[in-house]
């Protein structure tokens, strides 16, 4: 094996970041407490560098590098942009909230970074060795992120549930991969492909195995019946790392099951198919339903997430590249979205106070009126309102879903959308006719409020032009290795 | 005398793999499918079902896990391809950083709770 058939600058921007974590987590060491922005102004850096290394990549045609274990192709690519993207902005957020919390700390940075390196890895991954060390790298460091906060009974209690319910996922999981490496004689996602193709393989044991990966996939992307993680998880872990959890993730997820269940086991789609439909439904009824009766916010967002999740496998369960690309752009926006969401709850925190309930947001009107319209913007679209971004997301996959001829399911999650507006409109009535609780000034850098105020306003734009975002997205899903 | 000792140093199974009855026993591909997915059911009951200790949690994960690498190891011997037994030591190696994690955890849970009883985990509801 020559250094030339490794083709390793096809892993250029995961090679880069896992030098600048190594670099950051020994810098870190010889810096002191009250400098510690030298290491939150060096991650910043490395996450910038890191995206220019993908947008260069994406420039690339399609490349396979380390033995075809790993692929560089333009939804990984687009993929990694989001992450990126993701990532800082937790950063961004979070810090002064990590600071009054006392957890502004090395780790924060390098275990970010490093759940970062294994969502890249994830997303580029065409093996199940590398999907699984890519998965593993990603949850033992938010498992660790969500233990950050070691003196707080509610984290660490976050912590446990989160950390037996992954594993339990990663083990279903890995049990379904033996039951297709038995029936391919392969960890190779495209050999897999092509046995499957051929009808070379014992059916019963890759449906057998298929059973397994999707209760895996249903575990780590949270949706029902495998949620019982999330709103403890959302609501016990401190508001950062929730955001990172609610955000990033979702897109590394997304480029999970495209590269499993699309990319290998396509010819099985009439069986996965029959899975995802009902764990999309269950995750569209009982996420809105429960989001209801909610009084703390980070609890609602987690069965807001859910039942976005729901969405998500709307779009997948389609099983062509336009159902594809239509969930592939509800997770790019979803993570904005979302961002933004966690982003004001911390901005309303400050040191002592977690502004997590929804009482929190009393009045927000009279305090901030600038911030309550972002709010307004967030909630808006998250509800899928017409002109913001969610509701163009919401529209390309029912699209896709009517075109498969499920025009049931389109109708149901259209209902089931108009029940989830009643919370998050709840949340906008709550700031703009209540009175305020407490009238205290909020206190945020103007870094963050700047970042915050463009996100929200993305919202909006990128609702009214969602041309350029989707075209991008579906030309990715068209020029990658997906089987025709 | 001679033909009694040479009876008793027969082994209990002749080298064509049968029993003294004439059965065959070979050890087949679907008696280490069975075997795992025996030790697999038992870690899943013992994650669900344990209501005690949380330390029985990470021993039946790590079974789970075991019961995975038995399926590898026995697809990749009857299969005759090498990179099952490759992904086994991937598996063992992120089981050993995943229980690392799990027991640290555990440790400042324990320091927080004053408990390791599953059903004391019940500060977050809804």
């Amino acid at each position: 094996m020559t250094w030339t058939s490794l083709n390793a600058w096809a892993a250029a921007p995961e090679i880069f970041l896992l030098v600048a974590v190594s670099v950051i987590l020994l810098i870190d060491l010889f810096v002191s407490d009250a400098k510690r922005h030298i290491t939150y102004l060096l991650t910043l850096v490395s996450l910038a560098i890191t995206a220019c290394l993908t947008v260069n990549g994406l420039a690339q045609p399609v490349q396979l590098a380390f033995s075809g274990m790993f692929v560089a192709d333009p939804i990984a690519g687009v993929a990694k942009l989001g992450m990126v993207l993701g990532v800082a902005l937790v950063l961004i957020y979070g810090r002064t909230y990590a600071e009054a919390r006392g957890i502004y700390k090395g780790e924060l940075f390098s275990l970010t970074l490093f759940a970062l390196l294994g969502m890249m890895v994830m997303s580029s991954a065409l093996n199940f060795v590398t999907l699984y060390v890519g998965l593993e790298l990603l949850s033992l460091s938010l498992y660790a992120l969500v233990a950050l906060r070691r003196d707080n009974v509610h984290a660490t209690e976050a912590a446990m549930k989160y950390f037996i319910l992954g594993a339990l996922a990663s083990g279903m999981l890995l049990y379904g991969m033996s039951m297709v490496y038995g029936a391919t004689h392969s960890l190779d996602i495209l050999t897999i492909a092509q046995r499957v193709m051929n009808g070379e393989v014992n059916h019963l044991l890759i449906v057998f195995g298929i059973v397994f990966i999707v209760v895996g996939i249903g575990f780590k992307l949270g949706a029902v019946p495998f949620h019982m993680w999330v709103p403890d998880v959302y609501e016990g872990s401190p508001t950062l790392i929730a955001q990172l959890i609610g955000s990033a993730p979702k897109i590394a997820a997304f480029a999970f099951v495209i590269r499993i269940l699309a990319q290998g086991l396509e010819a099985y789609v009439q069986d996965w198919r029959g899975m995802l439909v009902v764990m999309a439904i269950l995750s569209l009824a009982i996420g809105n339903l429960t989001a209801i009766a909610q009084t703390n916010i980070k609890r609602m967002f987690a069965y807001s997430t859910i039942s976005h999740m729901g969405f998500l496998l709307l779009g997948i369960l389609v099983g062509t590249p336009v159902g594809y690309a239509a969930a592939f752009f509800y997770a790019v926006t979803y993570m904005l979205t979302t961002a933004a969401g966690f982003g004001l709850v911390m901005l309303l925190s400050r040191e002592g106070f977690e502004a997590d309930r929804i009482d929190d947001f009393k009045g927000l009107n009279q305090r901030s009126p600038w911030f309550a319209a972002m709010m307004l913007l967030v909630m808006f679209s998250m509800a899928g309102i017409p002109v913001f971004v969610g509701f163009f997301a919401k529209l390309a996959i029912l699209e896709a879903v009517v075109n498969l001829g499920l025009t049931w399911l389109a109708i149901y999650a259209v209902l089931m959308s108009v029940i989830g507006a009643f919370y998050y409109l709840r949340v906008v009535k709550v700031m703009y006719f209540d009175d305020a609780e407490d009238k205290s000034p909020i206190v945020a850098g103007l870094d963050s409020r700047v970042v915050l105020s463009v996100n929200c306003l993305l919202l909006l734009i990128i609702g009214l032009m969602p041309d350029r975002l989707l075209y991008l997205i579906s030309a990715a899903v068209a020029h990658s290795l997906l089987p025709a | 005398m001679l033909k009694h000792a040479r009876q008793q140093a027969k082994p209990l199974l002749t080298n064509n793999n049968r029993t003294l009855d004439g059965e065959p026993n070979v050890l087949t591909l679907t008696h280490y499918l069975v075997l795992s997915a025996i030790l697999f059911a038992v870690s899943v009951f013992g994650i669900f079902v344990n209501r005690k200790n949380l330390i029985v949690l990470l021993m039946a994960i790590e079974l789970m896990l075991l019961a995975v690498n038995m399926n590898f190891v026995a697809f990749s011997q009857f299969l005759g391809d090498a990179s099952g037994q490759v992904f086994v030591f991937f598996i063992l190696t992120v089981a050993a950083a995943e229980s690392a994690i799990g027991l640290a955890i555990l440790v400042v849970l324990f320091r927080n709770l004053r408990s390791i009883n599953v059903e004391d985990l019940g500060s977050l509801k809804g």
